[in-house]
């Protein structure tokens, strides 16, 4: 009894700790201008206009189609490369292959920022800066170590004695890839892909730097850019009303595709 | 229906280790050959040789008279079930029996009716529908068979498929496996390291050790005329006693005692060089209680206490041990009583006898055996001179 009663405790205080400041940003962002800085938890005056003035404004709207469809296009090509760099990873023995994974971890760690004059200086010299393409690069490089690594973490955890039963059965690798190894690897590609998708959505660095207009520029760099209606006043419920808004894609991602995350396809696929 | 034959087949991995070295057989159409060793004695890698899932060094592999070195498993008609059963996990029973006509793109209607099929001879009609998460072993190894069956392929290979049942299941799965081939009558290549499943099964046994072949033939050719010290010691259980024996003039010394030596061993170990010593081997089952023999049939007597008395009902096992100058040591020996209950580094003697003999546990014992059953092998290269 006093163990489960600690238990709880610990889990509130850690719920707590992880969503106050999310619940804070969505009280901010239903606040009416006026009490915005009453500091009090829930608003004295509920309102909306905090959401439709950020619908109203052209440039987060714009934001928001730039955010998804570079966040689509890079997740999508990402994970493509990705499982086939993680699939050979996984099953073939081949000279350089701890050197690709090396060198994979330390793009993944490598500090972005100081990439961001040289990436500036070669995007404007090839005609890339403020496109899409001129950011969906950069997001792949970023995002592929990770794709890599977890994809080939879910390859492992395939038997491969599936691959070899199915060439037996008469596949090719192409059709034993794709009738039972793809299958039973969609749980890993599905978390990968939405891993994939975050890190490319949360970005702030290359948005702001490797953009000059609202062409590309993606939702989270759109936001820095919000101004109150005058100089006096400050975007403080817009600002929340946009985080809100940004946040919610990924809510429901992890919300919907959690069951799949978490389940492993593959038992029952050898004694076990 | 195929004959597979083997020609000087070798696998070197890239790393210079010899899995298969020079391996030589002709596995005629019907036949079921058993591929039997200790761990790593290459038996698999042959297996996944004639499969296809693994490169031939040297040599070549011949299917119905085609060399099939160079194709890919698909194009092999080969069926093989796993050691892990290999099911896929996201398809039903039905789909994993039909996997291989759905490659092979038959039509849906006469692929219906060959799972069904298969799933009458394996019982598991009623399984069609369930996914492998939800059967039990045994049952998941009977859809392995089915997935193998349903195309009526040239040959089947198993690895080891009988090795994650429990002990029940897999005598039942042996005689079951053992009428399906009967009634199929598929050229089958069966992979084991228990020697209790080789010879039941098999019309004929190979050996394997460290790569090498030891000897092929029947599983009575095997147990009663092994070739080497390492098939003497692998084969038969528990396995044959061995002990260090030394030839006087016309008989042996040893510690069961002064045994004559026939005029044709005697001419048999001529040709091997006359050695001085040699190792002397007695299968458990040549010894007998000397009350349970008939007073004329009564040949060599071999007295000594029995230390461990096991009764099976049908038949008791005594352990005598003995002096450990008689023990061998013999590096064919070590690797063929791997895993075995026998203790190589202790001289022991254990005896098979009838159930009623009223042999206990401290008390002496007279066994009785015959010179016919002792086998003479050479302490250095291993070979059986008796032979």
């Amino acid at each position: 009894m006093g163990r489960n009663v600690r238990w709880s405790i610990i889990n509130v205080v850690v719920i707590l700790y992880a969503l106050i400041p999310v619940v804070w940003i969505a009280s901010l962002s239903f606040k009416d201008p006026s009490s915005i800085t009453d500091g009090s938890f829930i608003p004295n005056k509920w309102t909306w206009s905090n959401y439709s003035g950020i619908f109203k404004n052209d440039d987060f709207v714009r934001g928001l189609i730039n955010s998804i469809g570079i966040g689509v296009i890079s997740t999508v090509i990402a994970i493509l490369i990705g499982m086939m760099a993680a699939y050979a990873v996984a099953r073939l023995e081949f000279p350089g292959k701890n050197l690709v994974l090396g060198v994979s971890l330390l793009i993944s760690m490598f500090p972005q920022i100081s990439l961001v004059t040289p990436l500036f200086q070669i995007e404007r010299s090839l005609g890339l800066f403020d496109t899409w393409l001129g950011l969906i690069i950069p997001y792949i490089t970023f995002a592929l170590p990770l794709t890599i690594f977890t994809l080939s973490n879910f390859f492992r955890e395939i038997p491969w004695d599936l691959e070899k039963a199915a060439k037996m059965d008469g596949a090719t690798s192409a059709q034993a890839f794709r009738m039972v190894i793809a299958p039973l690897a969609t749980p890993g590609v599905v978390t990968t892909a939405i891993l994939a998708f975050i890190v490319c959505w949360n970005d702030f660095l290359f948005s702001i730097s490797l953009t000059s207009t609202t062409r590309a520029r993606t939702a989270p760099a759109t936001i820095s850019f919000f101004t109150g209606s005058s100089q006096f006043e400050d975007p403080t419920g817009s600002i929340a009303a946009a985080a809100v808004v940004i946040t919610i894609p990924i809510v429901l991602f992890v919300l919907f595709f959690q069951r799949r995350i978490v389940s492993g396809l593959t038992s029952g696929a050898v004694k076990g | 229906m195929a004959e597979i034959a083997l020609n000087n087949v070798t696998k070197r991995y890239a790393d210079g280790t010899l899995a298969v070295d020079d391996f030589n057989l002709t596995i005629a159409d019907e036949e079921f050959v058993i591929l039997v060793g200790p761990s790593g004695c290459g038996k698999s890698t042959t297996l996944n040789m004639i499969a296809g899932l693994e490169d031939i060094s040297e040599g070549e592999l011949v299917i119905d008279g085609e060399r099939v070195n160079d194709r890919a498993p698909r194009d092999r008609d080969i069926a093989m079930v796993f050691q892990s059963y290999a099911l896929y996990p996201h398809m039903t029973v039905r789909e994993n029996i039909g996997f291989p006509l759905r490659l092979a793109g038959m039509d849906k209607a006469e692929a219906g009716r060959k799972i069904e099929n298969a799933a009458q001879i394996l019982d598991i009609e009623s399984l069609l529908d369930r996914k492998p998460a939800h059967l039990s072993g045994g049952q998941r190894q009977r859809v392995a068979m089915g997935r193998a069956i349903v195309r009526n392929p040239k040959a089947f290979l198993m690895d080891e498929p009988l090795s994650n049942l429990d002990a029940k299941l897999r005598v039942q799965m042996r005689t079951m496996i053992s009428r399906l081939q009967n009634d199929l009558g598929t050229t089958t290549v069966y992979v084991t390291h228990d020697q209790t499943e080789a010879m039941t099964l098999g019309d004929r046994i190979v050996l394997m050790r460290k790569g090498i072949v030891q000897q092929v033939g029947a599983p009575e050719e095997l147990y009663g005329k092994p070739d080497n010290l390492f098939v003497a010691g692998f084969i038969g259980s528990p396995s044959m006693n061995f002990m260090s024996a030394e030839v006087t003039g016309d008989g042996l010394e040893s510690l069961l005692g002064r045994t004559p030596l026939s005029a044709e061993t005697r001419g048999k170990l001529a040709e091997h060089g006359s050695p001085q010593q040699v190792i002397m081997g007695i299968r458990p089952e040549a010894f007998e209680d000397v009350r349970m023999v008939h007073a004329d049939e009564r040949q060599l007597t071999y007295s000594g206490t029995v230390n461990i008395l096991e009764s099976l009902g049908a038949e008791k096992y005594v352990y005598i041990d003995l002096a450990d100058t008689a023990a061998v040591k013999s590096e064919h020996l070590a690797e063929a009583f791997q895993g075995s209950v026998a203790d190589p580094r202790k001289a022991q003697l254990v005896a098979r006898l009838d159930g009623r003999s009223p042999a206990r546990e401290g008390q002496r014992i007279d066994l009785d055996f015959t010179a016919e059953s002792i086998h003479l092998f050479h302490p250095e290269t291993g070979r059986n001179i008796t032979i």
